[in-house]
């Protein structure tokens, strides 16, 4: 178990060299860079331009670049934004609070009903619900994140009233009920996809798993219809989709990504859209980092439950 | 059958000394648009109290449906249409679900045929166990705990306390039976249904199994219904039989005289099937010129290293430890030993699907244990193989004609060549032309498997190396595939090295054999003497544990 993590340390950490290597390269290769902002100014001159290139380091060569800003990231110093002159964990923190809240409502939204709609259409496949299942998910899947948005905007903010067009709370308000009543629509609809994802992966599982012999076995045992289900079925079904689960996490981030610019919701994903807008590099790559530790810490935590739930399992 | 009318006589007694299950005219529909319309017709029998009927039948012939039927377990989609499963004057059939379910487990308890998949991996063993118990609301938690550890005991499992504890992926095949009978054996049930619970087991291991069950069900006086493709376990434990074709019943009786005498010409026909031990030698295929070595092996080794990462420790495990031996021109070399003895390995090592760790095999002078892939590929042609599992080893995307021209087509045969010697060998190997152009799923095991037979065929090999090549066959398509290949070896004299756990098998088609056990070859020479002269301890112990040995259905 210490070996495991240790190896697994080891590999994450070879991985986030790789991955930052190639988000800087990228990202400075790209036309424009910072100092575009400059060049619109009114009686910006050359020379200028080259000090405030000098100030912000950005005239070394690229390797120079990366392995300075490396450096100081390797000693907590994840730099300083650009665009307000705020260091770049304090931005991404002031972020972070509303994509934590959008996206562990949605979760528990998606991963309950999928959940319970892909059990449900395995143990009555075929049908009525099962039939409606499949075409709702087909639809889910098949429309933009951004439509339903929209559409939820429309019917339940503009036509019917009840719910907010978009933010995080009521200036002046931001009372608990106040935030759950902004957090309904962006949740259910960044939730709606994935809702779709898991009930299919969930049928596909119990179907899988509820043929075997060992449900004969308890059902012959004259164990409960129900807890052959709960027990036996979902148990052994739920397994696969831990590994699931664990990839989705860096994945709602990205989806976040547009149902905060639908919702205006104050969270990463509006942050990582607004600061490549502005070339705010050291944000950028802040968030970069970010989401690539968020992808190796999902599967990381995936891999513990699945070894904790399934005996055959053993890391090494 | 006389058997039949005495039987029936006792309807009228008392429940206590009468049947302790009586089937009535049962029939179970199939879903429409199958090959029959029941899956089993009209069929009538009594559970006699306190003895094993056996029911045997091949593969489709209806016999686990009946005794899913008994457990009330049918699959959704089938039906029970007429007939009556009566249990102390009960209809089973009559009883709503939760009435049902409290009759399994405490009244009919089943084990099933495959142990691999019949326990959750999930769930500790003892937690398997005494869910029976709580299932039934019987006892204390501390009393069902104590209770599973008894009936582990009783099923004869090592250290039992440590077994309650285990998960079921660390037992053995046929521990985890063991487990399964602990688990039916729970509530002392009265009746015990078992089906196929032995044939996913080795031989030693079946005995073993086979004697557990007998020695408790004298001990609790259970009936038992048990269900067999194998005349063979059927001679070893029936009290009494039923054998049924196609979800008829078409024979009943005393286990002994209907070895003995049978009947109906279906019974006949199966008994006929059963692969027995020769008394003799096979007569030698190879016409007398033709002894010579086709493929000679010097000690070969293959060793599996398991872990040895950074952080674990190596652990090496001999699959096949120091082999030598002979294979010649128009004879059969048989490789018989249970799961894990390595003969597989070595069958792999042959054909070079494994690479070897030292050792040498020699074919037309040449070692081919040292030669690069590159290099062997001009000679694979030459050794070819037949598989297991007919199911599995044909892409059921591809028509039988691809499968089986597209070997010696990417060889460098042209394609209108290798259709007309694919249609050719489809024929001698009993398959119509027809064959050529249609898929895999239209096609019954024991065709597939002659499929397999075609592909290798067309090559014209040296060598065939057939793995287990008639196990997952029925006995009557398991004859005619073994007489297929005797055929075959006839007519081209190639030179056969055929992997079987089943010795009668080997008895049939071998010329000499290999006894294989962990890795190494305990005992090689002719089956008469392998069987009736055992030098070796564990070959005596594999001879002896054949089942139907030392039974009527020997000298029938």
């Amino acid at each position: 178990m210490a070996g495991f993590l240790v190896k697994r340390l080891w590999q994450s950490i070879v991985l986030l060299i790789i991955v930052s290597m190639i988000g800087f390269g990228v990202l400075h290769l790209t036309p424009g860079g910072p100092l575009s902002q400059y060049a619109l100014t009114p009686g910006m001159t050359q020379e200028t331009m080259d000090r405030i290139a000098e100030q912000m380091g950005l005239n070394r060569p690229l390797p120079i670049q990366y392995l300075d800003w490396a450096w100081r990231l390797l000693q907590g110093d994840w730099g300083t934004s650009y665009r307000d002159q705020q260091p770049v964990l304090t931005v991404i923190g002031r972020h972070l609070f509303a994509t934590l809240l959008l996206m562990v409502s949605s979760t528990v939204i998606s991963i309950g009903l999928g959940t319970w709609i892909g059990i449900r259409g395995a143990t009555h496949r075929y049908s009525t619900f099962d039939y409606t299942a499949t075409v709702g998910a087909m639809i889910a899947l098949s429309i933009p994140t951004f439509w339903f948005g929209l559409v939820g905007i429309y019917v339940f903010s503009l036509k019917l009233g009840w719910l907010p067009a978009g933010n995080m709370y009521t200036i002046g308000d931001g009372s608990l009920l106040d935030y759950l009543h902004h957090l309904i629509l962006p949740s259910v609809v960044l939730a709606l996809v994935n809702i779709a994802i898991w009930s299919r992966y969930m049928r596909t599982a119990t179907l899988d798993v509820i043929n075997q012999d060992f449900v004969k076995t308890a059902r012959a045992k004259g164990v409960g219809e129900r807890r052959v289900l709960m027990k036996h079925v979902v148990g052994n079904a739920l397994l696969p989709m831990i590994t699931l689960a664990g990839m989705q996490l860096p994945n709602l981030l990205s989806g976040a990504l547009v149902t905060e610019t639908v919702f205006t919701w104050p969270g990463m994903g509006r942050l990582f859209l607004d600061s490549l807008g502005y070339n705010d590099y050291p944000v950028v790559m802040g968030l970069l980092m970010f989401s690539a530790i968020l992808v190796l810490l999902g599967n990381l935590i995936a891999d513990l439950v699945a070894a904790s739930i399934d005996p055959r399992i053993r890391l090494a | 059958m006389t058997t039949q009318g005495r039987i029936s006589e006792n309807k009228g007694d008392s429940a206590m000394s009468g049947p302790v299950l009586s089937v009535r005219n049962l029939t179970v529909d199939l879903p429409k648009g199958m090959e029959r319309k029941h899956a089993v017709q009209d069929i009538s029998f009594e559970l006699p109290r306190g003895e094993i009927l056996c029911v045997i039948g091949e593969s489709g012939s209806g016999k686990s449906v009946t005794a899913n039927a008994l457990m009330g377990l049918l699959p959704p989609l089938m039906h029970v249409s007429s007939g009556e499963i009566l249990f102390q004057g009960q209809n089973l059939l009559e009883l709503d679900e939760p009435a049902l379910r409290k009759l399994r487990g405490r009244v009919v308890s089943m084990i099933f045929q495959d142990p691999l998949s019949a326990l959750n991996p999930l769930m500790t063993v003892g937690d398997q166990v005494t869910e029976v118990m709580a299932a039934h609301g019987e006892g204390t938690a501390e009393a069902r705990s104590a209770r599973a550890l008894e009936l582990l005991t009783e099923v004869g499992l090592p250290d039992p306390a440590l077994m309650l504890h285990q998960y079921p992926f660390r037992l053995s095949g046929g521990q985890r039976q063991r487990v399964m009978i602990a688990m039916a054996l729970a509530l002392e049930p009265d009746i015990l249904i078992a089906d196929e619970p032995t044939t996913a087991l080795d031989v030693t291991t079946q005995a073993q199994i086979l004697d557990l069950i007998q020695q408790i069900q004298r001990k609790k006086g259970m009936s038992v219904l048990f269900i067999t493709h194998d005349f063979g376990v059927v001679s070893e434990i029936a009290d009494r039989v039923i054998v049924m074709e196609k979800g008829h019943m078409v024979e009943q009786g005393v286990a002994d005289t209907v070895f003995s005498t049978p009947q109906h010409p279906y019974t006949k026909r199966l008994i006929a099937a059963v692969p027995r031990l020769r008394e003799t030698d096979r007569p030698s295929a190879s016409s007398d010129r033709t002894d010579d070595p086709v493929l000679t092996v010097e000690k070969l080794n293959l060793v599996y290293r398991s872990g040895g990462g950074w952080f674990s420790r190596q652990r090496e495990v001999k699959a096949v430890d120091d082999a030598n031996f002979t294979l010649r021109r128009g004879r059969t070399l048989g490789v018989v030993g249970e799961s894990g003895s390595g003969k597989t390995s070595l069958g792999r090592l042959l054909i070079k699907l494994l690479d070897s760790d030292s050792g040498r095999i020699l074919y037309k002078g040449q070692d081919i244990a040292s030669m690069k892939e590159s290099d062997f590929r001009a000679l694979r042609p030459k050794i070819q193989m037949i598989f297991q599992d007919p199911f599995a080893s044909l892409n059921p995307r591809s028509t039988i004609g691809h499968i089986v021209t597209i070997g010696p087509i990417a060889q460098g045969m042209r394609k209108a060549d290798a259709r007309a010697k694919a249609l050719r060998i489809l024929e001698k190997v009993g398959l119509d032309a027809g064959a050529f152009g249609r898929y895999p799923h239209e096609f019954s095991g024991g065709q597939r498997q002659r499929v397999g037979i075609a592909r290798a065929l067309m090559f014209d090999p040296d060598v065939l190396v057939a793995d287990e090549a008639v196990s997952a066959l029925d006995v009557s398509i398991q004859a005619q595939i073994l007489e297929l290949l005797d055929k075959i070896q006839r007519e081209t004299q190639v030179a056969m090295f055929f992997i079987t756990h089943d010795l009668r098998v080997a008895s049939q088609i071998c010329d000499e054999l290999l006894v294989m056990q962990k890795g190494q070859i305990v005992e090689a020479g002719p089956p008469s003497q392998i069987f009736y002269a055992p030098k070796n301890a564990y070959t005596r112990e594999l001879v002896a544990a054949i089942p139907g040995a030392d039974h009527a259905l020997q000298k029938a």
